[in-house]
């Protein structure tokens, strides 16, 4: 049967995340499955969970509204987690009291830590695990500006983290999912089975 | 450890910036403020962004004379208010418009048939910007015309201030209908189609490739209430506009947080029942055919 892999799909680009995984698992000849996580029910079903871009403000509505919260504050599987995503799965927001996030990973993070669209931002990023850059898409972009101790830091860009992973987690500031390059979500999946 | 990256490395700008952002807002909703207590209104209530105007568009009927883009002023204390992304309307084709909302630092500008035309001839060259635009469409044909241009998202344009969503059905339905039809179309038929429609033939074949629009697609122009919203929403609709239908609505709070919920569960009609009960006086609305000609926003720009 494989890895199930789930979606959260309550907002942002949840498709292009389905696509990037689907084609990864392909690539990567692993045996698998990849859907749409919308009620706590759904999320029993992952064994991994993917926590896509969007608006951190509008998808943590959701969240609540919907009663998932809780089973994702229990989940034990592996999260793959970008830009908003990121946000919602940290310990803590700076200087944000409208985001109470997960605390799924032990990191600390600044919203829009670039700036605004103009600042958005293409770049090729060493990171660690990759044998050669990759291609990273930051729009409107978080940082990482604490990462616990048993946290290790994939990738950093002028001293500011923008990539982590802990166990079975990673998480990125940049949108993976938007470019073809399949690597990091293989990292992901090698790390699962 | 990583080397430390040097800002000339760096690329802004780019159509994958422009359209990943639009693609960030994907299921959302998208709501017309016109100060700061009404950005965080709809902020609190689940938007993904707002559009920051001086006028919704049904005062801007009720108004008259040439509506143009916000007052900075105004721009600005939105943008202070929020953490979301903040859009701002320009005139079609007034691109100083648009260089003055750039340097404001909206995050998408909408070239809006809501607003009064400076060039009945031409758009804006998107292309020449650092941030994205989305654009007004009624048919496929200004949709790709649009996105030629350089626009990074389109909403289909419905009647801006009407509280009536006939137009913005027919629009959605138009631009579905129009793409359906160019599946299995030979290379050929899809250049004779090109040309028929006066769009790219190159844009032509993507849509016949993808079956949608290459862009993110929202739905605006008349979306009054949650059921307004997961209408278009199910007939296509990647996310919605809503104009006056929230702060001209009797309860704003209430019916902001409606249209989201609405927006997010577009296929659960137990949901939306749900969330329409006791909203109060929707926006009293149009009926489109009482229009006068000089009173249709949406023959602005082809």
């Amino acid at each position: 049967m494989g890895v199930r892999i789930g979606i959260l799909a309550f907002q942002g680009d949840v498709s292009e995340h389905i696509a990037a995984f689907r084609g990864a698992l392909h690539t990567g000849k692993l045996e698998g499955e990849v859907f749409a996580v919308r009620t706590p029910e759904d999320v029993r079903e992952c064994d991994a969970l993917a926590f896509p871009g969007g608006e951190s403000t509008t998808i943590q509505r959701m969240m609540e509204k919907t009663g998932i919260r809780s089973r994702l504050m229990d989940f034990s599987g592996g999260i793959f987690a970008t830009c908003a995503g990121m946000v919602l799965i940290a310990r803590r927001v700076e200087d944000d009291a409208r985001i109470q996030p997960l605390d799924l990973m032990d990191i600390t993070v600044r919203r829009n830590a670039f700036g605004r669209q103009r600042e958005s931002f293409e770049a090729d990023l060493q990171i660690r695990g990759l044998d050669s850059p990759y291609h990273a898409v930051f729009i409107r972009a978080p940082l990482v500006t604490a990462a616990g101790t048993g946290t290790e830091v994939l990738s950093t860009m002028d001293q500011h983290i923008v990539a982590v992973r802990d166990g079975l987690h990673m998480a990125f500031a940049f949108h993976p999912e938007l470019t073809p390059d399949p690597r990091l979500h293989l990292l992901f999946l090698q790390g699962l089975v | 450890m990583a080397e430390a990256m040097k800002l000339e490395e760096l690329r802004f700008g780019t159509e994958l910036l422009k359209r990943g952002f639009a693609s960030m807002q994907k299921g959302g909703v998208i709501m017309d403020v016109v100060n700061a207590d009404q950005a965080r209104t709809a902020e609190e209530a689940g938007a993904v962004a707002v559009m920051a105007l001086e006028r919704v568009p049904a005062d801007i009927r009720k108004y008259g004379g040439v509506a143009r883009m916000a007052d900075p002023a105004r721009v600005r204390e939105i943008i202070d208010a929020v953490s979301i992304p903040v859009m701002a309307k320009v005139r079609i084709g007034h691109f100083v418009e648009a260089q003055v909302l750039e340097t404001l630092g909206v995050d998408m500008i909408d070239e809006s048939e809501v607003l009064t035309p400076a060039d009945e001839q031409y758009h804006i060259d998107k292309t020449k910007f650092t941030v994205p635009f989305v654009c007004g469409a009624r048919d496929l044909g200004e949709a790709l015309r649009r996105i030629d241009e350089g626009a990074a998202m389109i909403r289909t344009k419905g009647e801006a201030g009407t509280g009536n969503v006939v137009e913005a059905v027919r629009h959605m339905r138009n631009i579905m209908g129009e793409i359906r039809n160019l599946q299995g179309k030979s290379s050929q038929e899809l250049v004779d189609r090109a040309r028929a429609i006066q769009a790219p033939a190159a844009l032509v074949a993507e849509c016949a490739k993808l079956g949608r629009l290459p862009v993110v697609n929202f739905s605006a122009g008349g979306i009054a209430t949650p059921s307004d919203a997961a209408l278009m929403m199910q007939l296509g609709a990647d996310g919605v506009f809503v104009g006056s239908g929230i702060f001209l609505s009797g309860d704003p709070q209430k019916m902001a947080r409606a249209i989201v919920e609405a927006v997010h569960h577009f296929n659960d009609p137990k949901v939306i029942a749900e969330a329409s009960r006791n909203l109060g006086e929707p926006m009293k609305g149009l009926d489109i055919h009482l229009l006068k000609e000089n009173e249709v926003l949406q023959t602005r720009g082809r």
